[in-house]
């Protein structure tokens, strides 16, 4: 049965594939919702310093200010402020498919639950931004605001006096609120930028900007749109007035309505009930992570290998706990480990040529050792009858690889692609166990686990370490990242490369056991 | 020609995202309020009498208390709730009893409420009860109105000023 969830992955995988086209994997913003939340984040920031140089506190200066920054000095103030209300929108945006997006990819549970927790006040703290700034600009929007934030909060029945007689007549409005609003506007983005900071504390090189073309094309339209439609403000506030009719900035008004619709009680409820909801999804159920890597200090030197390349920081160095004359040991924090195997496969004793009894690496996972991935992979080998025999490896996030599975090709599966040695495929053609080799999974920048197809990419093209021995003929090797829906793009692939390898002079079969003796004279 | 469609869909994209932003960022209006009508609001707090009265106490009452606390009345905290009635046009629209905030129900009562009506002429009246008596009103005004549309019409309660007040 194809699940609600499958449905939206396929759904973002689509458009995903569009952009992929116009924009290339690199620059697809749909892989780059965070960073572009960061981008964002800084427009607003940069943009909110120039207009806070002109802004004016007071119940008329506030408005008159900002007239005179829109219209006097539209050159540049009227940019900035069309450039701080575009981007606090496009944030808005970027942060709900961000969280759409892990949501659908199931990238928020485990060991990944950490993320998302933190994640989730942070959709509260922008709102508090937005909203206040809308505040400061003290039109009808902002009075509307100000009435409808002020009776929400007195519906909670907590304060002594209605904070909304504040704003019942001229006569009950303080200059001194504007102070206190400009206070809350600097304060709430200062714990909103703590927010994010802490929100990627556990992964490791978090992006934080977006490719620079991107960055570019995204300022650029941001721009044009401020040219095209400033933003400017409603009329004054006059609080012996109604605000009746109001422009609305449904990205961070959208659940004002509410208020006038329902009790206020009952909004609390249903916003409170929301957002326990998303703090506790992570855990509605709980992922069964297979268990943490370990590590075997008989086979592990200390190169940090596995440090590098771990996506979310599980694996560090120590000093040396045992006689071995290594200074550090690698360990695994494992409440941190997702056990995608990318350590396992990062670790240079995770070497197929050793006999299979020995095949214990310095690093790796107990539920899916690289010595169970030997012999998976030579007793898939062993069942190809063919003349052109494949072997597909693929991670467990990409396609589904069984349609593929014929007497020429054989399926691998791993978590992650990167959990794969790049030694295998040095051991699956130069020991003529197959023609050619075919890494598939998550589509083309959007790993499951961040940063396992940018390692294996770099393993096979000779840019990190543990490298793919330049002895092994790359024409035997393909990879086509595919995610679940390019099922027939990579059916394509695979058969254009089962045509290419047929124009190849054929490898001598070797069978398993003369791979056991090739092993074992080789270690 | 590759690079070209490439171009074209970034384009098509960005232009997109922009009209979105564009767009949602100030339509479509919202209706708050009829503009046709006006808004009569009633928002005060004010404290009501006293559940029991302060009471003088006898000199073998002040005896039994420690020199440094004697006061010559002792007065519950206790505040009774007000009871507040709103007419438009001789209908009643508002009628609660207001209780006292605090633990010891010793605050003032509060009240925020908000009745739109159609423009024009109307005649409002609002009255009060704040005292230990258990019929008739202590506070009473009403005066006949006329409203604009949108106009924000402000009942507020003031003793000092002489009690309830029309704005």
């Amino acid at each position: 049965m194809i699940g609600p969830r499958k449905i939206a992955r396929a759904a973002f995988e689509s458009v995903d594939r569009l952009f992929d086209r116009a924009f290339t994997p690199a620059w697809n913003p749909l892989y780059q919702l965070g960073t572009l939340g960061w981008f964002f984040y800084w427009i607003v920031i940069v943009s909110g310093i120039y207009l806070y140089i002109f802004f004016d506190t007071g119940i008329s200066q506030a408005y008159e200010s900002l007239e005179y920054i829109t219209n006097v000095q539209w050159y540049a103030g009227g940019v900035m402020r069309s450039l701080h209300r575009y981007a606090s929108d496009a944030l808005i945006i970027v942060m709900m498919l961000h969280l759409l997006r892990e949501f659908v990819m199931d990238r928020y549970r485990g060991a990944r639950w950490f993320a998302w927790f933190t994640g989730v006040p942070l959709i509260w703290l922008v709102f508090a931004c937005g909203i206040s700034g809308y505040w400061m600009v003290w039109d009808m929007l902002a009075q509307y605001i100000a009435i409808v934030s002020t009776e929400w909060l007195d519906s909670l029945g907590i304060f002594g006096q209605a904070i909304a007689r504040n704003f019942m007549n001229p006569e009950t409005l303080s200059g001194r609120f504007f102070t206190l609003m400009v206070f809350i506007h600097i304060a709430v983005p200062l714990f909103t930028l703590l927010g994010m900071w802490i929100h990627i504390q556990r992964h490791r090189d978090a992006k934080v900007n977006p490719p620079i073309g991107l960055a570019a094309g995204t300022l650029g339209i941001l721009l044009v749109l401020s040219f095209i439609e400033p933003a400017v403000s409603q009329p004054p506030a006059n609080l012996d007035m109604v605000p009746a009719v109001i422009d609305f900035d449904w990205f961070y008004l959208i659940l004002y309505p509410l208020v006038d619709w329902l009790p206020g009680k009952t909004v609390w409820a249903l916003v409170g009930g929301g957002t326990l909801l998303l703090f506790i999804l992570p855990w509605l159920p709980a992922k069964k992570d297979e268990a943490a890597a370990e590590v075997n200090l008989d086979n592990c030197n200390g190169c940090g290998r596995c440090v590098d390349d771990c996506p979310f920081s599980a694996v560090s160095l120590q000093p040396r706990t045992d006689a071995l004359n290594f200074s550090e040991e690698a360990i695994v924090t494992s409440n941190l480990c997702t056990s995608c195997g990318i350590c396992a496969g990062a670790c240079p004793t995770s070497t197929p040529f050793r006999r299979t009894s020995e095949l214990v690496p310095g690093i790796d996972l107990p539920g899916q050792p690289v010595r169970d991935l030997r012999e998976k992979t030579l007793a898939t080998l062993d069942k190809l009858t063919g003349t052109t025999r494949i072997i597909v490896f693929g991670c467990e996030h990409g396609p589904d690889l069984d349609p593929l599975a014929s007497e020429e090709v054989g399926i691998i599966r791993l978590p992650c692609i990167a959990a794969l040695p790049p030694s295998f495929l040095d051991f699956v053609i130069t020991r003529r166990h197959a023609e050619g080799v075919f890494l598939t999974g998550c589509s083309e920048g959007d790993c499951h686990y961040r940063l396992g197809q940018q390692w294996q990419k770099q393993r096979l093209t000779g840019e990190r370490d543990p490298y793919l021995r330049a002895r092994v003929p790359r024409e035997r090797i393909e990879t086509y990242w595919a995610g679940i829906t390019r099922n027939k793009n990579l059916r394509r692939k695979l058969s254009e490369f089962h045509d290419q390898l047929k124009t190849l002079p054929t490898l001598e079969r070797r069978t398993t056991a003369a791979s056991q003796t090739d092993a074992e004279q080789t270690s | 020609m590759t690079r070209v469609v490439q171009f074209l869909g970034q384009a098509i994209a960005y232009s997109l995202f922009a009209v979105f932003i564009g767009y949602f960022a100030t339509r479509p209006a919202y209706t708050h309020h009829d503009p046709d009508r006006a808004l009569i609001k009633i928002s005060f707090s004010h404290a009501g009498a006293h559940v029991e009265p302060c009471k003088r106490l006898t000199q073998e009452e002040l005896n039994l208390i420690a020199p440094n606390m004697r006061q010559p009345t002792k007065c519950p905290r206790e505040r009774l709730p007000l009871l507040l009635e709103a007419l438009i046009d001789d209908q009643l629209v508002y009628s609660e009893e207001l209780p006292p905030s605090g633990l010891a129900r010793g605050g003032t009562s509060t009240v925020y409420a908000k009745f739109p009506v159609d423009a024009g002429q109307h005649h409002l009246q609002v009255r009060m009860r704040d005292s230990r008596r258990t019929s008739g009103f202590d506070h009473e005004k009403s005066a006949d109105i006329s409203l604009q549309p949108q106009q924000n019409f402000v009942i507020d309660f003031r003793p000092e000023l002489g009690g309830f007040l029309f704005m």
